[in-house]
């Protein structure tokens, strides 16, 4: 107990830390798992084969490779930036090939039928997007995607190991100054299942508010 | 559709990787290894084996009599301490002299030696279990530490201090860190004396000190600061790029571990070191490898016998 | 490039976004992969630069590949990867079995143990788990890590058995107890074998995660893969061959991934076809659970 009232701000920092990696390399998964997504289904060859090689790739990739590549490969090419934002690119890059799988499956649940009623109304392609596919795709990758977010939050304690200030890494000083490790590794635990447990809610509430009635 | 190509794409990597681990497992590689860079001693010096060493009342010595070998536990990423070359396996450095002169003063054949690399967040359990009976490796004398092993020694005495790339001209000691990123080991002694001495300096931290001096050469960080023995390895390698600067702001004595309630062993450790003192065999090894960074020979430090608890 | 073969070999699955384009539409999006093409080219081109420009092809930092010292120990690190994955898979496959038979146990207690054990372990970092084991419990890096991988895939594994086993059809179960078959019976004559072939994919898939995550090995000092290229690359007497070191080790690990991988999916396929998997259905090989389900 006094290990975690005696360090809080220790605690505190690692456990912000762990947040602002979430939630930065949730944002860049988002926004690249989009794009490839879209690349993935687009009418243009070269683009889907973009699409596919990122996500074969990144997919099959240990995540810890990715970061020893991007942590220490990155700086030889003259790019000096901070430790955080190569984690949180490594994290990004990585999730972003799970997201823009889920996105792809999930517009492909909505029935072509749909679209093609869209387009004899004299739908453009934008409103079709807009008014008709995406809202139902977007009801579909609801739970799927809060799933992947989880992993990238659990994921992130990764970076630790490469010098970012996050939540599992503070178990070393703690180690260093002599407190019961047993102790250290609960209270991190603990601050994981809020991380985990608080992403899990945000997505149940979502999934209630705008789901797809089953 | 999509199927087929990942099909495809699964026929390609199987290749890919079925080319690359013929390529590898084809060993059509030559012998031998690499070469090295910064300066090479002609010789090593040899050590006379005490053939008729005995010392029955060290539990570690006698198990490592009737195995036949010593484990001895060591770094292999420290440049003129403890390196291990990737290619032979092959272990050098002033940590591995010591360990070698140790031996043989302990009545070991040179061959009969086996070094084991050990990451400094083990070395406790390697010793309490028995997976090593020594361990030489830049392994400071501390009362913490002496709650969990036992340390002979010491033989060398480090002190912090900071390396820099060539080009750094704005530091000389630690109060110049103000603002600049500064690496070391996570949780280790240098990383807490800055972080409590120096807090304006940004601290960085990985298991190891190699993966900190890449990270100086690629201006990911501006100082690396550890022991000066450790970086004086390090500048040694390239003295274009890298240089270590100010005096040492700590004193780090360096002693051999052993597991703690071997009180036979230290003892015997202890007297050895003496002897290799005295008779100049300290000092060749410090030539033959550390000295070779340009740093004179310094007095070895006045061996500590405390009591056995 | 003519018409068929622009067309054929990778046109996108019927979506709802748009129609099979016409004459017009499909000189437009010959245009765009035209653009796309060069864009992409031009992008690898600036790679292939950075590459060059910062001289991570000299002599210097690729000669150690050529001794055979470097690669014996390349290879060393490659079968101890692969030693982490082997013990990690048994017995990930054992834990597995054994919290899912806990979960459709008829004792509470027992199914209320295992249910709290696999969200438990499915809701914490692997590597938590691992640093865990190896750190606080002071065990050797190599069952430190296949400990934490078993606990971890074992949890997830265990729900995907779970998972098959209610799937199979009720009618199979029902005939099973009035044919006179006792619960351990029926699951390992009759649902068991089912499920388990119709979850062989999604089985294979978490096996994919496991391999992939023995790289984690690598942040508790375990001589894998990654840790050779490691010392390799941070030594300063090649020149800090670090570039060079991901170019050879990359396409080994990742095709390793995707040589699994691809095997999830050919199983798919084929029990897909299989007659005995009628009463389970077979699902696609996903890319493995990453996680616990916000279900």
């Amino acid at each position: 107990m006094d290990v975690l009232t005696e360090n809080f701000s220790l605690y505190g920092k690692g456990f912000l830390g762990t947040v602002q990696l979430t939630v930065y390399a949730s944002l860049l998964a988002l926004a690249l798992g989009f794009l490839m997504a879209s690349f993935r289904v687009a009418p243009v060859g070269a683009l889907r084969v973009l699409g596919t090689v990122w996500v074969t790739v990144l997919r099959n990739t240990p995540l810890t490779l990715l970061f020893f590549a991007v942590l220490l490969g990155l700086p030889r090419f003259g790019l000096v930036l901070p430790f955080q934002v190569f984690a949180v690119i490594a994290l990004g890059c990585y999730t972003s090939a799970f997201i823009c799988e889920v996105l792809r499956s999930g517009i492909n649940t909505v029935p072509t039928g749909q679209g093609e009623a869209a387009r004899s109304l004299g739908m453009s392609f934008g409103r079709t997007l807009a008014a008709v596919v995406l809202p139902q795709a977007f009801r579909s990758v609801i739970p799927p995607v809060g799933s992947t977010l989880i992993a990238l939050a659990k994921n992130s304690a990764i970076a630790g190991a490469f010098s970012v200030t996050e939540l599992l890494g503070t178990y070393k000083t703690l180690n260093e100054l002599g407190y019961s490790i047993i102790w250290s590794f609960i209270w991190i635990a603990v601050g994981y299942l809020i991380i985990t447990l608080t992403i899990s809610a945000l997505f149940t509430v979502m999934e209630k508010r705008w789901g797809v009635a089953r | 559709m999509l199927r087929t190509k990942n099909t495809r794409a699964g026929r390609a990597a199987a290749l890919v990787t079925g080319l690359l681990l013929a390529a590898l497992a084809a060993g059509c590689g030559k012998d031998g290894s690499p070469p090295v860079k910064g300066p090479k001693a002609d010789e090593l010096p040899v050590y006379q084996v005490d053939t008729a060493f005995d010392l029955p009342d060290s539990r570690t010595w006698t198990r490592a009599k009737q195995r036949g070998y010593l484990r001895v536990g060591a770094k292999e990423d420290q440049p003129y301490l403890g390196e291990k070359d990737p290619a032979s396996g092959a272990y050098t450095g002033f940590d591995i002299e010591i360990a070698r002169m140790m031996a043989a003063s302990l009545g070991f054949e040179p061959k009969t030696l086996r070094f084991r690399t050990i990451a400094s967040a083990n070395r406790e359990t390697a010793l309490q279990n028995g997976q090593i009976d020594y361990y030489v490796g830049t392994y400071t004398i501390n009362d913490m530490r002496k709650k969990l092993v036992g340390f002979a020694g010491p033989y060398y005495m480090a002190g912090q201090g900071l390396l820099v790339r060539t080009d750094e001209n704005d530091i000389h000691g630690p109060q110049d860190l103000a603002g600049r990123t500064v690496c070391s080991a996570a949780g280790s002694t240098p990383y807490q004396r800055i972080a409590a001495d120096y807090p304006r300096a940004t601290l960085v931290a990985y298991d190891t000190y190699s993966i900190c001096v890449d990270n100086l050469l690629t201006y990911q960080v501006d100082a690396v600061t550890t022991d000066d023995a450790i970086l004086l390895g390090f500048a040694a390698k390239a003295p274009d790029e890298m240089k270590v600067v100010g005096k040492p702001f700590s004193q780090e004595p360096y002693g051999i571990g052993v597991p703690r309630a071997d009180n036979a062993l230290r003892g015997a450790l202890n007297d050895a070191l003496e002897a290799n003192e005295k008779n100049g065999n300290w000092k060749k090894a410090y030539e033959a490898t550390l000295g070779l960074s340009g740093a004179p020979a310094p007095n070895p430090p006045p061996i500590d016998r405390y009591p056995a608890t | 490039m003519t018409k068929t073969r622009t067309r054929a070999p990778s046109a996108p699955e019927a979506t709802a976004l748009y129609d099979i384009p016409g004459p017009v539409a499909r000189r437009r999006h010959r245009l765009y992969g035209i653009a796309a093409t060069v864009l992409i080219a031009a992008l690898l081109g600036w790679i292939v630069f950075l590459l060059f420009d910062t001289d991570q092809f000299t002599a210097q930092k690729w000669t150690p590949f050529e001794y055979k010292g470097i690669q014996e120990l390349l290879l060393r690190g490659l079968g101890n990867t692969l030693k982490a994955f082997a013990y990690a898979a048994v017995l990930s496959l054992a834990l597995g079995a054994v919290l899912a038979v806990g979960r459709l146990s008829e004792h509470r207690v027992l199914r209320w143990l295992s249910t709290v054990l696999v969200e438990f372990f499915r809701a914490m970092p692997v590597l938590v788990m691992i640093f865990f084991i190896f750190v606080a419990l002071k065990v050797q890096p190599l069952p430190a890590l296949v400990a934490g991988l078993t606990l971890y895939n074992g949890s997830v594994l265990a729900e995907v058995f779970r998972t098959g086993i209610n799937s199979v059809d009720r009618g199979q179960r029902e005939a099973a107890y009035a044919l006179g078959m006792r619960k351990t019976q029926v699951t390992t004559f009759v649902l068991a074998p089912q499920a388990i072939r119709a979850m062989l994919p999604t089985i294979i898939s978490q096996l994919v995660v496991a391999l992939k995550d023995t790289s984690l090995g690598y942040l508790i000092t375990y001589e894998e893969f990654l840790h050779a290229g490691k010392l390799i690359a941070s030594n300063l007497d090649y020149d800090l061959p670090f570039i060079p070191v991901v170019m050879v080790i990359s396409p080994i690990y990742i095709g390793l991934c995707m040589l699994l991988s691809w095997f999830a999916t050919w199983v798919a396929k084929r029990e897909r076809r299989n007659l005995k998997t009628r009463a389970a259905g077979v699902g696609p090989a996903e890319p493995g659970t990453l996680l616990p389900g916000g279900q």
